[in-house]
């Protein structure tokens, strides 16, 4: 019953994307004619360059600030304000997004008025405001891996005689990977999916689809916007099964090493 | 193998250096990036919203006066000004947003509470294979666009829309229920937006109970539903707060599901703040707008985040 609850809204969406008529909920026949008008459209194509760069952009950041987060909080015991950071780790993930945008515009316009940067709103802001948010929800999925994980191998790598930087880079960090990718690909999808936080902290002409899509549906249902959004969740859906199985398999392999590992060491 | 000291040796004297004084710093830069960057872009951000908050608003850019000022004497004077915060209290609308928000937002945790616990009970409770096709099912929500799914159920709860046609079609009304713009939708979008946070962490927290128990009380001759209520339920609290915050602090506050789904007719407090913002650009109210609300949620906030370090100490 839950499971129907979250899936036959988006099924509907998928459905009427291919309905001819204008009226979206009234069905006049099979007509792939929205998506021919959503591909000539100039305005979509802009938006979705801009949102698909701040989203790479920011996920390379965010992953890579999130996980030094990640890093600190799980392998390096108490050091002096580690109570604010964590608290500073955490809080975005609830945070409501008009405060966050709201703070942040208004940070924007003070640096503005004190040292002349960011001289104007858009990409570079919007990036920011995104690896805020982005690099603590990265830096929650490293830290639970890193805890998870156990400190057993660079223990035993220390006991060998390899520096603390070697071990980093020889043994976490390559134990990591898989939780990296993760964060990247959540960083970039968090990134595509925000609306509020953008709108405040962007400036005149810089769209990102999310905002150029709720122009569209606030003032009603739109064909050409069920079209938009099937494409979104067919291609979300496919890289979501690509990305488990491709997991799923190293998993597998990584079982399978550890037991062959197991059986030469008998 | 190569020793690294060797190894280092062969490269020039710059790079040597770089990475000695690398394998000594390297701590510290991990730490000192996030860090600083956290407190600039986090941080510091509701300092200056506090400040503006308690300046008056005047016609320039930016739009409020500052705070300390050297008069013409040289003498330092600093203003304060809380007219923004009686302001708000004084305005019955502001009051009644906010408490209309905390009911919505209260009354919606409650129902993914009923519905998201027997649905973690039931993943935890099956196959392997099962359960994680379900897990995947839970998750799968979360990478789809929000505001996607909120246009969805604009679609379903419509006048004209797919509920109302269908049951048209059947014959149970005659004329379409209004459902689209009223409260009644905004408890849809939340519920079914904020659903899968609830089902997570509570099944975070199911997964790690010791079946043990159960069957322990179960030999001992309790019932099943005794068994439930004794043991089940009092050691899923965690998850049940834990999911209930995830849930209740980001919808108080939250903007694009009553501005789609409830439209003018629901009053919540981040639609009031964005569309206000937006309309009047008056700086100063909506900085103290932000920061009543931030107060309202600092406890909650508070209760999360002690609950989530004692969850990565635990483990």
């Amino acid at each position: 019953m839950g499971f129907a609850f979250l899936y036959v809204p988006m099924l509907l969406l998928i459905i009427y994307s291919f309905n001819k008529s204008k009226l979206v909920p009234v069905w006049g026949g099979f007509s792939t004619r929205w998506y021919t008008e959503l591909f000539q459209s100039q305005e979509v194509w802009d938006a979705l360059t801009l949102s698909l760069k701040i989203g790479v952009v920011n996920a390379t950041f965010a992953t890579l600030l999130g996980t030094f987060a990640g890093l600190a909080m799980a392998r390096f015991g108490r050091f002096k304000g580690r109570t604010l950071f964590s608290g500073m780790i955490s809080a975005p993930l609830v945070m409501p997004e008009v405060i966050t945008g709201l703070s942040l515009l208004m940070l924007f316009i003070t640096l503005r008025e004190f040292i002349g940067w960011p001289d104007q709103r858009g990409f570079t802001t919007i990036t920011i405001a995104h690896i805020t948010f982005s690099l603590a929800y990265v830096a929650v999925i490293i830290q639970s891996r890193l805890i998870g994980m156990g400190q057993d191998l660079e223990e035993a790598a220390m006991d060998l005689g390899a520096k603390p930087f070697r071990v980093l880079f020889d043994i976490t960090l390559p134990r990591l990977a898989p939780g990296m990718i993760a964060g990247w690909l959540l960083a970039f999808t968090l990134s595509l999916d925000d609306l509020v936080i953008a709108s405040f902290v962007t400036g005149p002409g810089a769209n990102t689809l999310p905002i150029l899509i709720f122009s569209r549906i606030r003032l009603g249902l739109r064909p050409d916007i069920n079209a938009l959004a099937t494409i979104i969740i067919v291609t979300v859906a496919i890289g979501v099964i690509i990305a488990g199985y491709i997991m799923f398999r190293q998993q597998k392999r990584y079982n399978e090493s550890i037991k062959m590992a197991a059986k030469t060491g008998e | 193998m190569i020793a690294p000291e060797a190894d280092l040796a062969g490269r020039s004297s710059f790079v040597t250096r770089m990475l000695a004084w690398a394998q000594t710093a390297w701590k510290g830069i991990i730490v000192f990036l996030p860090y600083s960057w956290l407190l600039i872009f986090f941080l510091l951000p509701f300092f200056i919203v506090a400040k503006i908050s308690i300046a008056e608003p005047i016609i320039a850019s930016p739009p409020f006066s500052s705070l300390i000022e050297w008069s013409e004497d040289g003498i330092l004077t600093i203003r304060l000004i809380f007219d923004n915060f009686s302001y708000i209290f004084e305005d019955d609308l502001y009051s009644s947003t906010y408490l209309n928000s905390i009911k919505i937002s209260s009354i919606s945790t409650l129902l993914c509470l009923l519905i998201g616990y027997p649905m973690a009970y039931g993943i935890v409770r099956s196959s392997p294979t099962t359960k994680n096709l379900l897990l995947l099912a839970i998750i799968l929500p979360f990478w789809t666009s929000f505001l996607l799914r909120v246009y969805a159920w604009m679609g379903l709860l419509s006048d004209v829309g797919t509920i109302n046609n269908f049951l048209i079609w059947l014959g149970v009304i005659e004329t379409p229920i209004r459902m689209l713009y009223t409260e009644f939708a905004v408890y849809i979008g939340i519920v079914y937006t904020y659903l899968p946070f609830m089902v997570l962490p509570l099944y975070a927290n199911m997964e790690k109970l010791d079946g043990s128990l159960n069957e322990a009380a179960a030999d001992l001759g309790a019932r099943p539903i005794k068994v439930f209520f004794t043991i089940t339920l009092p050691l899923t609290i965690p998850g049940m707060v834990a999911g209930s915050l995830l849930v209740f602090i980001p919808a108080t506050g939250e903007y694009v599901i009553p501005d789609l789904l409830g439209g003018g007719n629901v009053l919540m407090i981040g639609r009031l703040l964005y569309n206000e913002f937006n309309a009047n650009h008056d700086w100063p109210v909506s900085a103290a707008v932000a920061i009543i609300l931030l107060v309202l949620l600092v406890v909650p906030m508070m209760i999360y985040q002690h609950y989530q370090s004692k969850e990565n100490e635990g483990a």
